[in-house]
């Protein structure tokens, strides 16, 4: 049986609802194969593992394990950027967490579609975003200050939950976030962007 | 020796090429920023943007080599070719010589380029139709920062003002080739397959001439004239120097798996 991470739904109140692929109906080896990856941390972003990134979209066992090694499976995953350089190095630690598991034969498939957006991670893991200091990505429709293309969104400062904050550079150590400032606490902070 | 490709051999595959060279082109000369933007949070910025578009000339090289069928993979159109066969946009080739140009550039590209993959989102060919939906996202966030950039630099000091309108005066004589639209191209249109570039030009002035008056900065006069085309392998003579950079070690260490790591 396949079992795909739901797609979030559009709310234009901003909440996102995602079904976390622990609650999802999948078989016992492929919850032992979604358990194993759900301790598998962005290397990056250390505060997320990548199920709550959503970047796994569906794992598939083709052959169960034999007294737990022997196993055969798939995992498909979709990159956040095209040219995130922490791809590579992604798919070799889903790899050995997968082999480590006893899923000896792991094949892990590059999809595309539906694209990522920041609305895959989880309301959770947004709130684990911001306890390790990122301040998370804006749901809904942007309200901040408009620009030629696109409003830029109000960021919270992830310290001290002030929306007074600006844009420090759209890029930042990663290709994923943008660097603020807060002017009431005045801490520097990353926001990761939204896409 | 590579082949040279005639115009009307697969031309799919062509097109194809010429999204990826672009993107593997342009992403070149943002790494050549590396280390020397004018500050800190823009070498991030160069660095970020060449990923991007890294990425993208991965995906729309290793579909062309697919589309090839001779057994190639990304990696080896990216650094066996010669510049004959490239198939980008003269613009994307030339020189960064400095910010202003840079940007006027950048501006000039990412305004087509979202067009581009704007239409391509509705292709009938699920892959360039998936990419393009990925891309989009990158190349929207390029857009934005190449056109706010513009603006404050023709919004800026009258060097930065001079720097920036000299930019778009120098490459105004890039933009007939990127709405030049080939037979084999209308036909792929036709098909539904792809969107022709000539069809990107209503949207891509509209957008410029926005940023161009929020610039104060103006719009150049054009010949309207080519001054040659890539669908033939003609280039600039920029192409073959930034390829020595770009396929150096490839070329040095040609062992039979290639140089990696």
């Amino acid at each position: 049986m396949m079992v795909m991470a739901d797609k979030p739904e559009d709310n234009s109140a901003g909440n996102t609802v995602v079904t976390r692929p622990e609650d999802a109906l999948a078989s016992s080896e492929e919850a032992v194969l979604w358990s194993a990856l759900s301790g598998v941390m962005d290397p990056e972003v250390p505060a997320l593992s990548i199920i709550d990134l959503g970047i796994v979209r569906a794992v598939r066992v083709s052959a169960p394990r034999v007294e737990g090694k022997g196993g055969v499976a798939e995992i498909d995953v979709t990159p956040t950027y095209t040219g995130c350089p922490a791809t590579a190095l992604i798919n070799e630690i889903i790899m050995a967490a997968s082999v480590s598991v006893g899923f000896g034969k792991t094949k892990i498939n590059l999809v595309l579609s539906p694209a990522w957006t920041t609305d895959w991670i989880s309301t959770e893991a947004r709130e684990k975003l911001r306890a390790y200091g990122i301040a998370p990505p804006s749901t809904g429709a942007p309200v901040g200050k408009a620009t030629l293309f696109g409003a830029l969104p109000v960021v919270t400062c992830p310290q001290c939950g002030s929306q007074n904050t600006e844009q420090v550079s759209e890029f930042g150590a990663t290709a994923c976030k943008a660097m603020y400032r807060c002017k009431s606490c005045f801490e520097p902070f990353e926001y990761f962007k939204c896409i | 020796m590579n082949a040279v490709y005639k115009t009307e051999d697969n031309p799919l595959f062509q097109y194809v090429l010429g999204l990826g060279d672009d993107a593997l082109v342009l992403g070149q000369r943002w790494c050549e920023w590396l280390s020397k933007g004018p500050n800190l949070e823009l070498d991030i910025a160069s660095s970020n943007l060449a990923l991007d578009l890294l990425g993208q000339a991965e995906l729309f090289l290793g579909y062309a080599a697919e589309l090839e069928g001779s057994g190639r993979s990304a990696d080896d159109l990216a650094y066996l070719r010669d510049a004959h066969d490239f198939r980008n946009h003269w613009l994307v080739e030339q020189p960064n010589d400095d910010w202003g140009v840079t940007i006027a550039r950048m501006a000039m590209f990412s305004l087509y380029h979202y067009h581009r993959l704007e239409g391509l989102t509705r292709s009938n060919d699920k892959f360039l139709s998936d990419v393009a939906t990925k891309a989009l996202k990158e190349v929207a966030y390029h857009r934005r920062f190449a056109s706010e950039w513009t603006i404050r630099l023709g919004q800026g000091t009258k060097e930065s003002h001079g720097r920036v309108q000299k930019g778009f005066n120098d490459l105004w004589r890039f933009v007939p080739e990127l709405f030049e639209t080939i037979d084999a191209e209308q036909k792929l249109a036709d098909d539904g397959a792809i969107v022709a570039s000539g069809d990107l030009r209503f949207a891509w002035e509209h957008d410029l001439d926005q940023v161009l008056e929020q610039a104060s900065l103006v719009k150049p006069e054009g010949t309207g004239r080519l001054i040659g085309s890539r669908h033939n392998g003609h280039h600039s003579e920029h192409l073959g120097l930034l390829l020595c950079e770009l396929q150096y070690l490839q070329r040095a260490y040609p062992t039979s798996a290639g140089a990696h790591w």
